[in-house]
């Protein structure tokens, strides 16, 4: 099948440039670091007062600064998506590599799945291999397991698909480094639209919620990043939240109070296909 | 197969502007089977435009035509077809071998004949030794015998090599012509795009001479070169004197000698009488053919004026 031909050629391509070594060590880096931080994070004292225990209180802190952790890491997920995508098309293009390759029996339509497959491919087997490394480091050091891993990493591999999705439709009309700067500029773009939508909904503000909302509609990577982080909280986290104030926690960029819902979700799925047809169409129109 | 297959390639009126710039300004041809056929012109008269054209690289704004029966681009005609791109760019980062497999595949050649399809290939273009080399390591001239290799693979019944010798050296260029050869002798159809009058004479069965989008000529070599012409080297020539030679055909000066295309032999003893009845000093009158060199000067300047 093309298709498949097309991504185990994209994923060849990714370790002959020798980009799997480098995410094993930036990987094994992250991981020992972080290992260490999290082990000194262990060997704290922690006084508490009123009827917290130590170890409520430690895996507590130990919770939020994963929380913060895994947004560094969906931050490097996302950069990765946007830069790894933007060449696999646009550099065929640019080069004229393309043209023998299309001169084939061989579908516009099967030559960008392909490649969208092949960065999907490559993008989710990193997140979820460092992803679960990472957990079962933090688990060895401190002894704490966030309440629903699997679908915090899940949503993290959806945040990058989205993005990899939008850079690889980019690339098929512009150059690979102005794709992965856009991708890169309206990831962070919406990143602070979720902000501004949170403090709306903190503070009642309907017209900053809306903006919010557009947002997350025109770009679900935030709303995926929020949906990963519910997963990530323990009861306590959720229930101050919850004593605190109806949305207070949406003000901060680091919390969520509630899962995503499943019409969003499907959002997301639809999202991804629309704008890989997008994509489609715009290659499919294009001049060689 | 039942009936006529028809040609390799027809084209119909098409049509291709980027722009305000005409790139194909109504190509009307057709290429026999099983030839070696010339795609001639001037950098820029469109060649490479008409190739990515017939592959469905590129939409013709208006006109359509068919390769191997089939509408243009169609994905059944192109598993059987071979494109050796003007630029030949290949993945640099496979080994000649593996870029030979991947086409392969591609192509849709079934799996067990694979392995013999690329030794042929790398046979067939000298390049069996340095198979396993990266092929970014490769020279110019390698990377363009690769590319032919590629184009190749599966014995196509169609192939369309865009200058397919741009890079290489004499050497180079001596051997892709029994290279052409054999194709033919095979049964394959071949397209050649090339600038190279040589090239173009040695190999080709038919010639299309095309400028600014155009065929201004076309057939066998014969047929294009079969307007023979008289040199003639004259003294105390006058105005008369050239408005007489000028009745005996389409004339050409070229220092001392003047040409007169389409005075056929018969007609020499005449033109000499009348001219040295005249008054005209004939020094020296050779009856010849015309080279594929100066049939193109004449066609494309012709045109460009």
């Amino acid at each position: 099948m093309i298709v498949l031909t097309i991504a185990r050629l994209t994923l060849a391509e990714a370790a002959r440039r020798r980009l799997f070594l480098v995410l094993i060590i930036l990987t094994a880096i992250a991981v020992v670091l972080t290992g260490w931080g999290f082990s000194q994070l262990s060997s704290v004292n922690i006084r508490t007062g009123g009827d917290v225990t130590p170890e409520a209180a430690r895996s507590l802190v130990v919770s939020q600064v994963l929380i913060l952790v895994t947004f560094m890491f969906s931050f490097v997920l996302a950069l990765g998506a946007a830069f790894i995508s933007a060449p696999v098309m646009a550099e065929d293009l640019e080069s004229g590599v393309i043209l023998a390759v299309l001169a084939r029996p061989v579908r516009r339509v099967e030559l960008l799945l392909g490649k969208w497959l092949g960065v999907l491919i490559l993008i989710a087997g990193y997140a979820v291999i460092s992803g679960v490394i990472e957990l079962l480091v933090v688990d060895l050091t401190t002894g704490y397991v966030p309440p629903e891993p699997v679908q915090a990493v899940v949503l993290l591999v959806a945040e990058a698909t989205v993005l990899l999705t939008l850079t690889v439709a980019l690339s098929t009309r512009i150059s690979a480094i102005a794709s992965g700067i856009i991708a890169v500029v309206l990831f962070g773009v919406t990143w602070i639209l979720g902000i501004v939508g949170g403090i709306g909904d903190a503070f009642d503000t309907p017209q900053l919620s809306f903006v919010g909302s557009v947002g997350r509609t025109l770009l679900p990577t935030d709303a995926l990043w929020r949906g990963a982080v519910f997963h990530l909280e323990p009861a306590a986290v959720l229930l101050a939240y919850e004593q605190a104030g109806r949305n207070v926690a949406a003000i901060f960029p680091f919390a969520a109070t509630q899962p995503l819902a499943p019409a969003f979700v499907a959002w997301c799925a639809a999202w991804v296909g629309i704008v890989l047809g997008i994509g489609w169409l715009s290659f499919r129109r294009r001049e060689l | 197969m039942p009936g006529d297959p028809g040609p390799a390639i027809r084209t119909d009126t098409l049509v291709k502007r980027f722009g305000s710039t005409t790139a194909l300004d109504g190509l009307t041809m057709a290429v026999p089977r099983g030839e070696v056929f010339g795609f001639l012109g001037p950098n820029g008269a469109g060649k490479t435009t008409a190739v990515k054209v017939m592959l469905g690289l590129t939409r013709p704004t208006a006109g359509d035509g068919e390769i191997l029966g089939r509408p243009l681009g169609d994905l059944g005609a192109r598993r059987r077809v071979g494109y050796l791109p003007e630029l030949f760019r290949y993945q640099a980062w496979l080994s000649g071998r593996e870029l030979l497999l991947l086409h392969c595949r591609l192509a849709r050649i079934p799996r067990t004949h694979h392995a013999s399809a690329v030794a042929e290939a790398l046979a067939l273009v000298g390049l069996s030794e340095r198979g396993d080399d990266r092929v970014g390591g490769y020279s110019k001239g390698m990377q363009q015998r690769l590319g032919v290799g590629a184009a190749l693979l599966g014995r196509p019944e169609l192939v369309f090599l865009d200058e397919p010798t741009s890079a290489l050296d004499p050497v180079g260029r001596m051997e892709m012509r029994p290279l052409i050869r054999g194709l033919r002798d095979r049964g394959t159809t071949v397209f050649l795009n090339s600038h190279l009058l040589t090239e173009v004479e040695q190999v080709c069965d038919r010639v299309a001479i095309v400028d600014r989008g155009k065929v201004v000529a076309m057939g066998t070599l014969d047929e294009l070169l079969a307007a023979r012409e008289v040199a003639l080297r004259l003294g105390g020539l006058d105005a008369a004197s050239r408005a007489l030679v000028a009745g005996y055909g389409e004339v050409r000066e070229d220092g001392e000698w003047l040409f007169v295309r389409g005075l056929v032999e018969d007609r020499v003893p005449a033109i000499v009488e009348a001219l040295v009845a005249a008054g005209v000093r004939v020094y020296a009158v050779e009856p010849r053919h015309e080279s594929l060199e100066e049939r193109f000067s004449a066609l494309v300047s012709r045109t460009a004026a």
